[in-house]
């Protein structure tokens, strides 16, 4: 073993920090699934018929499908009845102001460092958390409301815009779209709604945090997010879970319409719990985000920075319908240990002149796999279509894995579709030229990670920017050699 | 028993008429044939059996379709048959100054009157493969190790019913001074399936080229099945030329494997000019240090043509090199198709593989689908991939016109720069030459013959 | 020989040209000088046919004839030579064939036998030695791996073998040294008589040094705003472009 390997190894024993685990009485109901438990999920939720049907109708289909084992990842077998799809902080979150809430809970999102209180009004972020799936608190809500922005937990948008609930749900990731969007339709418990009205720019970022906090349970959020003409917002996700032996399903579904000249960013900070050193433990992230450029001219924008889980399989995908709508995905997945990604992008050209870019980089350390899976399909329609897809990773020592799958699929003539993919190792005379500047080698791998990430972390909103440097940090401690 | 009753039922009649015709044909099959070869059929039809004819449904076949064109009726060609004119006559390669050892395959069998082969060096073969594997069947001891019937439903169904092709051996620190040229003529009086089964065989320091073309002397329908496996020895070096000129209704499905040790170096370069649809499977498994491999193909194509160019590239030792492009051209309502799988194993250091899949789509009508890979494994690597699907770069058009050139004849320029990338790396002279006029001429709209068709078929 | 009226062009939406008017007569060299972002190499590519620019308004006639209906090449076959600012790279086309094509193609539309490819190297050779072009760079492709230098040195060079009625040198001094300069001015110089044109696009005064200009014109946004003789050269290269901009209410 060189120094630089010594150095590198020792780092790696960085611990996961989010992984404490909060001691508040919580409903779990029975696990395993079933109809009869969708109608239980339904009805504690106080639910109107459309959304009883929708999940009946997703639960159905989902009987009738596979598991995917297409993605580049050695998923063990997951017991689908032994997990319990419910479980919600005990006291009714039907909260006025901070002090009603439980001081468990509080502490909680203190020390995810979540900006619930006060203070963080100076950092304009208007935030929905959600514990277990369930929604426990919505800052800003008065504020927003006055420009009519709505941004409320799902639940309260099934109870208070049924209409617009009905209306959109569903329309980017249909019912039966894959396995886990079925399975997520059939028992999701809640999430964030978010519908920004015609010509606003909403003033303040939105965020949601997400925290799977009981054991055995599953989290199955689901967030929907609704631009109307010409409106602006940016939206924030962050994830942490404690950490436990055993893994725990995380099986989300994220989509947005954004309609004419609207545009949507969306920015993620993935930190679930990755497992120990030996691989054991770990959320398994099955996770499904698409967003629909419905308008013309309309613009998603995908970000994200994956640190966390075990397992990821995820694409966050644009559906360009309108003409000149714009989207785009950026990302940074990094993995150790034992952690295993399969992660990227379709990007699917339907409308005339539609853009896409993609910028990937994947960055592999300890025993890990990380794979880049991504689809740019140009309909013989979408005439003078382009994309620009760059996907890079860097392999920080020889017992991990870094990989590539694109597909690229093109049907006119008038599209340019162009795909660059490299594979390389940390640059030896990079570490040796900050090594003879004086910087050691710890610090000057992550100076090269982090500039080598730079071009994603860039398009992170600033106070996400700062949490997701640190985070690529500390995943990558100890993890070169 | 009963599992394999499940998966007959689970694939589609089209697979099941192939089981049933093995099982009808066996007899013939077996009768005459050599040991080593007799030895595998019965795995392999098994591995036929549970993979079946390749749908979309099949990750590696995915863009390509096959199962339309197994439903077609054929005769079988399992025996061999007289050809019905003389080869020689009907056929004369007129690449000017191009003088090679030549060979005819007809109907996937290795031509009985080969007079035109000439003298080879002291101890090169070139031969019928059935007379290899009964007069010297130590020669092929390696026979279906690299083509492994598990892998691949039409590697399975050729090594089920193959019977014979060609076979070349070069012996050790031997070098081929004049390239070896076979020529694979289809010709049969309704529509044919055909199986070829080829085996080439460098030792340590053994140097030849090799010129594959394939032809159809009618215009019938033909679905040809071929497999060749290629062993290149320590050190030997081979160039391994492949021209597919056929017409619309052949279905030309080859699989290619070769096996490298180190410092080898093997170069294959694929032309596909003319076929209704082609599917080239080419896999390299390098597994000595300093091995190199070049891998080029072009295609261009037009109607309803199907080009489906399928590789993969094995790094198994460190200090290797591979290189692989690929160009396509596609007009009218043509479809093209790339997998490029670059896989570095683990510990296989100080590495470097590049991929590059260019394409040009001249209608609206034309579709383009890739789909580059890159799975690595060791970190001490530089790998790459780059694919394009898209036109003629419109700041260099201008620039031709603005001096003066007509834009379609501008647009032919650029669509030649744009094969002659690949072109340029046939080391063959009058080869080069001559491939260089037929894409001109397909370029131009113009059908590309290569020899003196005495039929004349339009398509 | 050239008559633009009025010209106005955008690219992209964005209005360039602002009203251009000028007239060029055989035997003439004009020279276009002005301040970066001005519209030179606009009013040099719309001359020549670039596609992505829209004539929104006015006339160019070129030898009595309209030249904005024309196609790039066909501009080019009746002499009007653009030498390209940034020479195009193509890999795979070898400048030989590209020189031969483009030679034959004028010749063609002129009516003259197209030369075989041995008269043809001939005649390449002659202009080479007038240029001062090396043997090797032909050999490549189409400017392919030229420096900065060489690759303006080819644009003259094709100047030399197109023989252009009207030559537009788009910044042909950007980039070269003194050498390369004065090699580029004395192809320029050597392909004058009194059936030709020239007009220079430049930033920068030295050039003018050595092709001494006729006509001096200051284009400031996409308009001409003043225009006299040679002196104007020296007095733009002693006080810059404030003063025109100053002139110009800015």
């Amino acid at each position: 073993m060189t120094d630089q390997d010594k150095i590198l190894s020792e780092v790696t024993q960085g611990d996961y920090k989010y992984g404490f685990f909060s001691d508040i009485e919580t409903e779990i109901i029975d696990r395993g699934l079933n109809e009869a438990v969708i109608r239980t999920i339904s009805e504690k939720k106080d639910e109107p018929d459309f959304m009883l049907e929708f999940r009946l109708d997703a639960f159905r289909r989902w009987q009738k499908m596979k598991m995917p084992d297409w993605a580049y990842l050695k998923i063990p077998p997951i017991d689908f009845q032994g997990i319990s799809y419910y479980a919600a902080p005990k006291k009714k979150p039907e909260l006025r102001s901070l002090d009603e809430v439980d001081p468990e809970l509080l502490e909680t999102f203190n020390k995810l460092g979540i900006p619930l209180e006060e203070q963080k009004h100076l950092a304009g972020v208007a935030v929905d958390a959600v514990l277990d799936s369930v929604s426990v608190k919505t800052t800003f809500k008065e504020v927003l409301a006055e420009q009519g922005i709505v941004f409320c937990s799902f639940s309260d948008a099934v109870r208070e815009h049924p209409d617009l609930v009905r209306k959109y749900l569903g329309q980017a990731v249909p019912v039966a779209d894959n396995f886990f969007a079925a399975l997520n339709s059939a028992v999701f418990s809640d999430g964030s709604f978010c519908y920004i009205p015609r010509g606003v720019r909403c003033p303040m970022e939105l965020s949601t945090y997400f925290r799977i906090n009981s054991a055995n349970t599953g989290q199955f959020e689901r967030t929907l997010i609704v631009a109307d003409d010409d409106s602006y917002v940016s939206y924030l996700e962050g994830c942490t879970a404690p950490m436990r032996d055993e893994n725990q399903l995380h099986a989300a579904v994220v989509e947005i319409i954004a309609l004419n000249r609207a545009e949507v960013k969306y920015s993620t900070v993935q930190n679930w719990y990755p497992g120990d050193k030996n691989g054991r433990g770990g959320i398994y992230n099955f996770v499904t985000k698409r967003g629909i450029c419905r308008g013309e001219s309309s613009k998603i924008s995908w970000t994200q920075v994956e640190t966390g889980s075990a397992i990821t399989w995820k694409y966050p995908s644009c559906i360009l319908i309108g003409n000149h709508s714009v989207g785009e995905f950026n990302s940074v997945a990094v993995t150790n240990n034992h952690q295993q990604a399969d992660t990227g992008s379709k990007m699917i050209h339907i409308g005339k002149n539609t853009k896409s870019t993609i910028v990937s980089k994947g960055i592999s350390a300890g025993k890990s796999n990380n794979s880049y899976r991504g689809l740019v399909k140009v309909m013989p329609g979408a005439e003078n279509s382009r994309n620009f897809s760059q996907c890079d990773s860097l392999l920080l020592n020889d017992t991990c894995g870094a990989h590539t799958f694109p597909y690229i699929e093109v049907g006119n003539k008038s599209s340019i579709v162009e795909h660059e993919a490299t594979t390389s190792k940390i640059g030896e005379d990079q570490i040796f030229y900050c090594n003879q500047r004086g910087i050691d080698t710890e610090k000057a791998i992550s100076m090269i990670v982090n500039g080598y990430a730079k071009e994603v972390l860039n398009k992170l909103p600033m106070e996400f920017a700062v949490e997701a440097q640190k985070l690529l940090q500390i995943s990558l401690e100890g993890s070169v050699g | 028993m009963e599992s394999n009753m499940s998966i007959l039922i689970e694939n589609t009649d089209v697979s099941l008429k192939y089981a049933a015709h093995y099982n009808s044909v066996k007899e013939v099959l077996f009768r005459n044939s050599a040991e080593e070869m007799n030895a595998h059929r019965k795995k392999a039809l098994q591995d036929f059996i549970t993979q079946g004819i390749p749908t979309r449904k099949n990750e590696n076949y995915k863009y390509t379709n096959l199962q339309p064109r197994f439903s077609s009726e054929f005769r079988y060609i399992h025996e061999r048959e007289p050809a019905e004119v003389d080869l020689h006559a009907v056929f004369r390669c007129d690449v000017p100054l191009l003088d090679t050892h030549l060979a005819f395959l007809f109907n996937g069998w290795f031509y009985e009157d080969n007079s035109k082969i000439g003298e080879l060096p002291s101890g090169v073969i070139l031969d019928s493969l059935e007379n290899v594997a009964h007069n010297n069947p130590g020669l092929i001891r390696k026979y279906a190790s690299l083509a492994q019937t598990e892998d691949d439903p039409l590697v399975a169904l050729n090594t089920a019913f193959a019977k014979d092709g060609y076979f070349l051996y070069v012996p050790e620190n031997t070098t081929v001074e004049l390239p070896v040229q076979l020529i694979n003529f289809l010709q049969a009086k309704e529509s044919a399936y055909v199986t070829q089964r080829n085996f080439i065989y460098l030792e340590e320091g053994a140097h030849v080229k090799v010129i594959s073309c394939d032809h159809t002397l009618n215009l019938n329908h033909y679905l040809n099945n071929s497999v060749t496996e290629i062993f290149a020895g320590p050190n030997a070096n081979l160039e391994y030329y492949t021209l597919q000129n056929q017409h619309n209704y052949t279905t030309s499905l080859n699989s290619v494997f070769i096996h490298q040790e180190k410092d080898s170096k093997v170069t294959t370069l694929n032309s596909s000019l003319h076929g209704g649809l082609i599917r080239n499977n080419l896999k390299f498994n390098m597994d000595g240090e300093n091995a190199e491999a070049f891998l080029y193909g072009m295609a261009f194509i037009d109607r309803k043509q199907h080009v489906d160019n399928f590789t993969q590239v094995i790094h198994g030792k460190p200090h290797c090199m591979s290189n692989q492009v690929y160009k396509n051209v596609l007009d009218d309502e043509s479809t093209g198709a790339f997998t490029g799988r670059i896989h570095v194993v683990r510990d296989a250091q100080k590495t470097n593989a590049f991929q590059r899949n260019n394409n040009i789509l001249l209608t609206d009508k034309a579709t383009m689908q890739s789909k580059p890979q890159l799975i690595i494994d060791a970190d001490d690597v530089k790998c790459s991939h780059g694919a394009t699907v898209g036109q003629i770069d419109e700041e260099a058009l201008f620039y031709l016109r603005a001096r003066g050139i007509d834009e379609a004849k501008a647009r032919l320029m650029m669509m030649n720069a744009f094969a002659y990338e690949v072109i340029q790396q046939i080391s063959i002279e009058p080869l080069r030459k001559r491939i260089n006029e037929l894409v001109d001429k397909r370029l131009r709209g113009e059908v590309a013959r290569c020899h003196d068709c005495a039929y004349n078929c339009e398509c | 020989m050239l008559s633009i009226k009025d010209l106005f062009v955008e690219v992209e939406g964005m209005e360039i040209l602002k009203g251009i008017n000028l007239v060029v007569k055989p035997g003439e060299i004009h020279a276009i000088m002005g301040p970066n972002g001005s519209g030179k190499s606009t009013l040099a590519n719309v001359l020549a046919g670039k596609e992505e620019y829209t004539v929104t308004h006015g006339e160019v006639t070129y030898l009595g004839e309209d030249l904005l209906d024309m196609a790039p090449e066909e501009r080019a076959q009746k002499g009007l030579f653009l030498s390209f600012q940034y020479p195009v790279e193509i890999p795979g086309v070898p400048m030989v064939n590209f020189l031969k094509t483009a030679v034959n193609e004028h010749r063609r539309s002129r009516g003259e036998k197209e030369l075989t490819a041995g008269e043809f190297l001939k005649f390449m050779r002659t202009k080479m030695e007038m240029v001062d072009m090396h043997a090797q760079l032909t050999n490549r492709s189409v400017n392919e791996g030229f420096s900065g230098g060489e690759k303006k040195k080819n644009e003259i060079f094709q100047m030399a073998l197109l023989e252009p009625r009207l030559a537009i040198l788009d910044e042909t001094d950007s980039g070269l040294d003194i050498d390369a300069l004065k090699t580029v001015a004395h192809g320029v110089n050597a392909l004058r008589n009194s059936g030709n044109a020239t007009i220079v696009v430049t930033h920068y005064q030295r050039l003018l040094d050595y092709i001494v200009p006729d006509h001096v014109h200051v284009l400031y946004g996409g308009k001409i705003v003043k225009s006299a003789g040679k002196e104007l050269a020296f007095e733009l290269e002693e006080k810059g472009y404030d003063w025109i901009k100053k002139e110009n209410g800015e």
